[in-house]
């Protein structure tokens, strides 16, 4: 199970933005280590965002994406105290989800 | 007018407009661009994620004691996080020394736990491989003080003397270079790569170079203490390597730490 996320979901005007810092190493396969041999791929290949139970954001990630991704996005709705979750999955078959309330 | 006449006109307003987008473009200078940057991902910081870990560590009982940290004694007294950092380094009864926060953590770490201190020193920088425990403690205990005005004394004589040797260690020209710090760090307006260098004779450049560090480094994808950061500097001026928390290294925090007080502690930061 991977490490957890940080998110921030905020709803101003009737669009709510949220942000995701999430922890990963994003290992691209290309890079070698200390000791010569290449450090395999390991990174994350889907992202979900959910509100509500309605899925507002769906996102392929690949190798070219960095170490612990930053991802902003908004959707329309939202309302303080509902929740917003969002969860990855990465190439190796690790998951992990974290869900956050909306503030005002 | 013929038709060549007709392309040259165009020849030269096209010419002309592409001047005038790159004079806009010159307009923005590498470090505008960086601090667009650290604003755009400001609330992204990865350094938080150090912070959490260092919490957890803080929080957890560890050593040969299994003793938590929570009794640690930062200055603020036992257990107290918040607001400790801008209060460092200083005095400290108990160990009759001049500490600074990684020096005050690796007494925490050896009386309250047991750890023995070769432990923790001998590799007491993050890698790739391996985050450091200490690293992690000062990321969480540096975030306590966000907000916070730096105010570190020199009431006691022993802050004095060391405020005194970390300038005398400011301005000290050797090694193979006969380099000093002073000599990339006391001219404005000078640059190392891409990246513009602090002036620490500058109270504003000495008062936001300081309060940024420890940071998340993104070209290495770890947060880097203010040990380490003084470590590379060594290394870079080719000195030898200081030890980790050394009475130098605390002198020299306690020099650089004097010049930011009055500013707001704004750290974990975030550097290219």
């Amino acid at each position: 199970m991977g490490n957890p996320m940080k998110i921030r979901a905020a709803v101003k005007e009737g669009v709510t933005e949220v942000k995701v810092l999430m922890q990963h190493n994003m290992e691209t396969g290309l890079r070698k280590g200390a000791d010569g041999n290449l450090i395999p791929a390991w990174f994350i290949t889907e992202v979900k965002a959910q509100y509500q139970g309605r899925t507002v954001l769906e996102a392929q990630f690949g190798q070219s994406v960095s170490k612990n991704p930053y991802l902003l996005f908004r959707f329309k709705g939202g309302a303080a105290g509902e929740k917003v979750s969002i969860s990855w999955v990465d190439n190796t078959g690790d998951s992990r989800t974290d869900e956050v309330a909306i503030t005002a | 007018m013929n038709i060549s006449n007709v392309s040259k006109v165009f020849l030269v307003l096209s010419l002309s407009t592409s001047y005038a987008a790159m004079a806009a473009e010159g307009d923005v200078s590498d470090s505008d661009r960086i601090a667009q940057y650290r604003e755009m991902i400001a609330d992204g910081n990865p350094a938080e994620f150090d912070e959490m870990a260092g919490e957890e560590l803080w929080k957890t009982p560890a050593g040969p004691k299994k003793a938590t940290l929570e009794k640690c004694n930062l200055g603020k007294g036992p257990g107290v996080v918040k607001g400790a950092y801008a209060a460092l380094p200083r005095y400290f009864k108990d160990t009759r020394k001049v500490q600074d926060l990684e020096s005050r953590l690796l007494t925490c770490m050896t009386t309250l736990q047991g750890i023995p201190e070769e432990q923790i020193t001998a590799k007491p920088f993050s890698s790739d491989q391996k985050k450091s425990d200490i690293s992690s403690l000062a990321t969480y205990v540096v975030g306590q003080s966000k907000g916070i005005k730096m105010a570190v004394s020199l009431k006691h004589p022993k802050e004095k003397e060391a405020y005194e040797i970390g300038q005398r260690i400011f301005y000290y020209r050797a090694g193979p270079y006969d380099f000093a710090c002073s000599t990339c760090h006391a001219t404005s307006d000078v640059r190392i790569r891409m990246q513009d260098l602090p002036n620490f004779n500058v109270q504003k450049d000495a008062q936001a170079a300081y309060t940024s560090w420890p940071a998340y480094r993104v070209s290495q994808g770890l947060t880097r203490s203010f040990q380490w950061r003084l470590n590379d500097c060594f290394r870079q001026q080719r000195f030898p390597e200081p030890k980790f928390a050394s009475e130098a290294t605390i002198a020299l925090t306690m020099f650089l730490a004097v010049n930011a007080n009055g500013a707001e502690y704004a750290g974990p930061g975030l550097k290219r």
